[in-house]
Formats: structure tokens, C-alpha cells, sequence
């Protein structure tokens, strides 16, 4: 069987000035189809630079990854951006919406890309199913700024689902959120995870919302320093109605 | 297709700033339209000016500018007599009408009113040369030039110092020098041409002119039109090779005449207004260019401001030539958008100006495609770096932008 992510000797280097920073120094990771992996470190551990070639934003200097079997390392600028749009879906920290734009524009937005033309309105329509996915359907003709912070959260999730991806990379995704607001949004992504089998990368440094995950690896210096399956996985939902939190 | 409406969007986002931007684009277009049509519009008057004086005519003067390497003036020589013109009114084809001239100054004296001006001595046919009507009493017969009578016909400038400007003169007498003549009729006012105020003379018969004033027996001037316009080259070569063949002229000796036509004149007028019109063109076309520099200044900004959605659509799935060319068609639709709205502004312009200041103004199709088409240009010219640097950025740095 394949996995989803395949990643052998992974090597990143910058240059910055006179020094070669490594930022991977030789990563090997199996992620399998619907796993909801954590990847936690400090700053400058390798962990965004990491989420950045899974993400195919970006190339390795070395080493060879797979995504669904394909060999996607030495691809071309265009051949990635049609891997990210038709395999991948991004939730930022930034929630990254257009602004003035309303949330069923903002979902249908990587739909206007690719090669496969779709009608105006199929895009529609499963715009607003994502926007259901979420529970936004009524807030389709919304604004960015007339939605609260979760909210904008949750259309960024909608639209890394319009396509139907199989991984979501998260990058902090409650990072600009509050305990409560955060808890809806992993109960989102355990949900997606649960129900339609997407594999999750999460990126945190936030050791509670990493034990959302089932899988937590941690960084620090290029390297994994440790792999391991969250033993005592917590759950959005429950912890949702815990009274304690009502007040928090 | 998809692109338009991605960029048609981005552009509804901030109205405000694309209407600014495209405000350059309005009034560069919009200025060389209406700079053009007043051009076009001075032009055409010019000309209908001319041909109004008295399209086909030819005018020989007597001597040369440089008659046997002295310079002369024109018509101050005695080369041109009677009989040339008769032989030009005999053998030249073509010849509709012809008017030997012979001038001279003098004071006009009615009654108590005096007046210094020109006495042109000419034949019957000059109104028709010149399409130049009497506007009150008649012109001189052929019977009055045959006896060399002593009348006149009043131009409408010295009918009007000597008896007022709506009086009609005729039967009146005045006095040329110490010389009684009797007037005929005024002329209809006809204001420059050919470089003389037409108005300001006294039109009296040749002979007259010639045994009365002078005591010569030469003339100045030959006035002639031609059947058609088209015959008017050919007519002032064949008069100028009659002459030449009438004054005894070798190979390599210069004339001792001058031919001119009217379109020559007219082509001089025509050259001068058309160096205006591209002169206007040219100080419009530079604010066309203002116009496209702003429109790059608003694009850059944009791509600077726009850097995180740029990263955005690049990580959702954009390539590079999708980002080049949203950019791209916001460039041209804003260009273009302006580019009509100033082609709307500059008719309005050109049709205010003639409408309400009489100005002449002709929208030239030319000026019309030349605007747009630079309009247009300026959107791929001036929107290709920014999107292009859109285009270039990396998806990474893109998102982390601040």
C-alpha cells in the first residue's frame, strides 16, 4: 500500500550571506492515508520548512518525496501548482481571505484554477455545500470583516475543502484564536478526519492542541527528535462541553 | 474567460482607486481627441477659406523676385502688357475667365469724407474669378472698360469711411486726385485674402487705370480661373510657356513673371495648421503617457499591497502565468475602460467646442483609433512589469508577508 507522504532524506538548505543554513538535515516520515498528524517545535526547529515542501510551495535540496506515490520532488513551478490545487488544501493562522469579498467567493476561489473548467454554477453549489460542511451555509453572502475570528477560520477550512483534497496542511490554525474558538475549529478537523478519511498535517507549538492529533512528531535542529502516537487523544467536542471551559 | 472575471472583481474591490487610475487614461484620451478635432477643425476652416475666396484661380504677376539678378518685387516690373493676356485668353486651354490688373494708390475725396487706398484697375470678369458679388448698384460693363470711363465700384471697408456702412453709394460722385468718377456699386465684403484686405480698394476698369491715372500702356497682374480645378496645374503651365515664348525667353533665362495658384497658397496654410495639430497631438500624447505611468505606479502598488492573496492563490493552485495574467487584465481593463470613457469625454469636448464657443472641431477618425489604441497598449505596456513581478513571487515569502 502506499502512503500519503513518503519523505526519505530530506535536505533544506538557504543561503543566507556567507552561511548555509539546514534547515532539514536528512528527514525520513510515513504518514499513512488518514492520519492526523501534529508536528510541533520551537521557531527554527525545520517544522515550517518541513509543512512548506509537503505543501509542495517548495522544492528539497535533496532527498526525494512521494505523495500518493508520485515524485513530486523535482517537479516544475506549474506541474506543483496543480498538485496543490487538486490534491492539497491550506489553513493558515492568517485565515489569508480576501477581503471585501464574501465567504462563497472566498470558497469557490481555488476552483478558478486548473485545467478542469466548472460551470459558475456547480461552483456554487459545492461552495455552498462546503460552506455547509462548516455550518456557515448562512453567512455565504458575508464579508470577512462582518465574520468573527472563528468564523473566518472555518470559510478558510471551507475552502481547503473544495476540492475534495486528501491532506490539509494546517499552519497554526488557532494561533489567532481563543481556547474556545480553537476547540471549534479542531473539532472541525477531527471531524473531516474522522468522516471523509483526509489526512491532517498540523502545525503547532501548542502541546494541547497537538494532542488533538493521533501522531505528534516533534523538531528541533533539521531533525525529527521524536515520533509517537498520542496515547490519551483529546476530543474537541467533549472537552466543548466540559462546564470548566464555559467560563474560561 | 475565468481570468476576467478574477480580475473584474479585483478591480470592483476598490473602486475608488480604480476610478482615480483610470481618470489618467480619461483625460489623456479625452485630450487628444478634442486637441486633435480643434486642429482638424482650424484646418478645414482654413481651407474652405481659401476655396471660398475663388477656387481654380491663377494669378500672374509681372517681374520676378529675381528678375535679371536684381530683385524686384512683384508686379513692379512692365513685362506683362494687354496683349499677353489676350494671347493667354486665346490660346491657352482651359482659361474660363481672365482679368488683366493694373494698381495704383490714391486719395478718394466724397464730399467732406477722404480716404487713402487702393486703386485696382481690372476687367469685368473679376467678380466671377473671385466669387465675389456686388451688393448694391452694379458692376462695370465691357463698354466701360472699351472707353476707359471713369467709374468705380467701392469696396465695403472704403464705402464705409466714405458713406457709411449700409449707405449704397451708387450715382454718387467722388474724386480720385483731382479726377470726378462715378460710382457704379459697393461690393460684398469679403475680408482677407491672398494677403491684402479685399475690402479696402476701389475696383475701377483697367484702361482707366491705365490712360487716366497713369499714362502706361503695361499691367501688373493677370488674374485667370480655370474651367475646373483639376485644370488649374495644367492652365498655369501652358500660360507660363506662352509667356516665356511671348517675352522672347531662351533656355536657362529666368521668368520675368510669377504664376501662382491657389492651392499652392492653400497647401501653405494647410502645412501650417497641420504642424499645430500635431503639435496639440503631441502635448495630449503626453498626458497619454502620464496617464499609462499611472496606471503602473497603481498596478505596483497593487502587487505590493496584494502580495499575501498572491501567495494565497498560489498556494490554492494559481501558476505563474495565471497570477501574469490577472494582473494583466486589470492593467488593460483599466486602461481600456478609460480609455472609452475619455473617447465619450473627448466627443462631448469636441461637440461642446463647436456647439457652444463655435470653435471648429472635427473628431478625426485617426485621432479616435490612435488614442485607443494607445490606450490599450499602454494597459499591456505599463501592466506587464507589475504583473510580471506579481507572477515571479515566491508562494512562501508571499504568505508570510506583512
Amino acid at each position: 500500500m502506499t502512503h500519503a507522504i513518503s519523505i526519505r532524506n530530506l535536505v533544506k538548505t538557504y543561503q543566507l550571506g556567507d552561511n548555509v543554513v539546514r534547515a532539514l538535515a536528512g528527514v525520513s516520515l510515513d504518514v499513512e492515508a488518514g492520519e492526523f498528524l501534529a508536528v510541533t517545535g520551537p521557531s527554527g526547529s525545520g517544522k515550517s520548512t518541513l509543512m512548506h515542501i509537503l505543501g509542495c510551495l517548495d522544492r528539497p535540496t535533496a532527498g526525494t518525496y512521494l505523495l500518493d506515490g508520485r515524485d513530486v520532488s523535482t517537479m516544475s513551478n506549474d506541474e506543483l501548482a496543480t498538485v496543490r490545487q487538486e490534491k492539497l488544501g491550506f489553513v493558515f493562522q492568517g485565515f489569508n481571505l480576501l477581503s471585501r469579498t464574501s465567504a462563497l467567493d472566498n470558497v469557490e476561489l481555488p476552483l478558478l484554477y486548473g485545467s478542469n473548467a466548472i460551470g459558475s454554477a456547480e461552483r456554487r453549489r459545492r461552495a455552498l455545500e462546503a460552506l455547509k460542511a462548516v455550518g456557515l451555509e448562512e453567512r455565504a453572502g458575508h464579508h470577512p470583516n462582518q465574520l468573527s475570528g472563528g468564523q473566518q477560520q472555518r470559510v478558510a477550512i471551507a475552502r481547503a475543502l473544495i476540492n475534495n483534497p486528501s491532506i490539509v496542511l494546517a499552519d497554526e490554525p488557532t494561533g489567532n484564536l481563543d481556547t474556545r474558538t480553537s476547540l471549534e475549529v479542531m473539532d472541525l478537523l477531527q471531524e473531516l478526519n474522522r468522516t471523509r478519511r483526509i489526512t491532517v498535517l498540523l502545525i503547532t507549538h501548542e502541546l494541547d492542541i497537538a494532542e488533538h492529533a493521533t501522531r505528534i512528531i516533534s523538531f528541533r535542529d533539521g531533525l525529527i527528535r521524536s515520533d509517537r502516537p498520542v496515547i490519551d487523544r483529546r476530543f474537541a467536542r467533549q472537552e466543548m462541553a466540559e462546564p470548566d471551559l464555559a467560563v474560561a | 474567460m475565468m481570468t476576467f472575471r478574477i480580475a473584474f472583481k479585483a478591480l470592483g474591490r476598490n473602486k475608488l482607486r480604480t476610478g482615480l487610475t483610470m481618470l489618467g487614461m480619461i483625460i489623456g484620451v479625452a485630450a487628444v481627441i478634442s486637441l486633435v478635432a480643434l486642429g482638424n477643425g482650424a484646418q478645414s476652416a482654413i481651407e474652405a477659406q481659401i476655396k471660398g475666396a475663388g477656387t481654380n484661380m491663377i494669378t500672374v504677376n509681372a517681374g520676378n523676385f529675381t528678375s535679371g539678378g536684381v530683385r524686384q518685387g512683384a508686379g513692379a516690373s512692365n513685362s506683362l502688357s494687354v496683349e499677353d493676356a489676350a494671347g493667354i485668353r486665346r490660346e491657352v486651354p482651359g482659361v474660363q475667365y481672365l482679368a488683366p490688373g493694373v494698381s495704383t494708390r490714391g486719395q478718394v475725396i466724397a464730399g467732406n469724407q477722404n480716404w487713402s487706398t487702393r486703386i485696382q484697375g481690372t476687367d469685368v470678369d473679376l467678380p466671377a474669378i473671385r466669387a465675389w458679388s456686388v451688393r448694391a448698384g452694379s458692376f462695370f460693363t465691357e463698354q466701360d472698360v472699351r472707353s476707359a470711363a471713369k467709374v468705380a465700384v467701392l469696396g465695403s471697408t472704403v464705402n464705409e469711411q466714405l458713406f457709411g456702412a449700409s449707405a449704397d453709394p451708387s450715382g454718387q460722385l467722388i474724386r480720385i486726385g483731382k479726377q470726378p468718377f462715378r460710382v457704379l456699386g459697393v461690393m460684398a465684403s469679403k475680408g482677407q485674402g491672398m494677403g491684402e484686405d479685399m475690402d479696402d480698394q476701389i475696383l475701377v476698369p483697367y484702361t482707366t487705370v491705365q490712360k487716366k491715372l497713369l499714362g502706361i500702356v503695361h499691367i501688373n497682374t493677370i488674374t485667370i480661373s480655370a474651367a475646373s480645378a483639376d485644370d488649374t496645374r495644367a492652365v498655369a503651365d501652358a500660360t507660363a510657356a506662352l509667356l516665356r515664348g511671348r517675352h522672347g525667353l531662351g533656355p536657362g533665362q529666368d521668368d520675368d513673371f510669377m504664376i501662382r495658384t491657389l492651392d499652392e497658397i492653400a497647401d501653405v496654410r494647410t502645412q501650417a495648421t497641420g504642424t499645430m495639430t500635431t503639435l496639440l497631438a503631441g502635448i495630449a500624447g503626453v498626458s497619454l503617457i502620464v496617464g499609462g505611468i499611472g496606471i503602473m505606479n497603481i498596478m505596483l502598488v497593487s502587487v505590493t499591497e496584494r502580495t499575501r492573496e498572491i501567495g494565497l492563490r498560489m498556494a490554492i493552485g494559481a501558476k505563474g502565468r495565471d497570477v501574469r495574467l490577472q494582473f494583466l487584465v486589470e492593467a488593460i481593463t483599466l486602461s481600456l475602460i478609460g480609455g472609452g470613457a475619455g473617447m465619450a469625454l473627448g466627443f462631448a469636448l469636441a461637440e461642446g467646442m463647436s456647439r457652444w464657443l463655435s470653435w471648429p472641431a472635427e473628431v478625426s477618425v485617426n485621432a479616435v483609433m490612435m488614442a485607443f489604441g494607445f490606450a490599450a497598449g499602454t494597459g499591456v505596456f505599463f501592466g506587464f512589469y507589475p504583473a510580471q513581478k506579481a507572477a515571479r513571487l515566491n508562494p512562501i515569502e508571499a504568505l508570510r508577508f506583512e
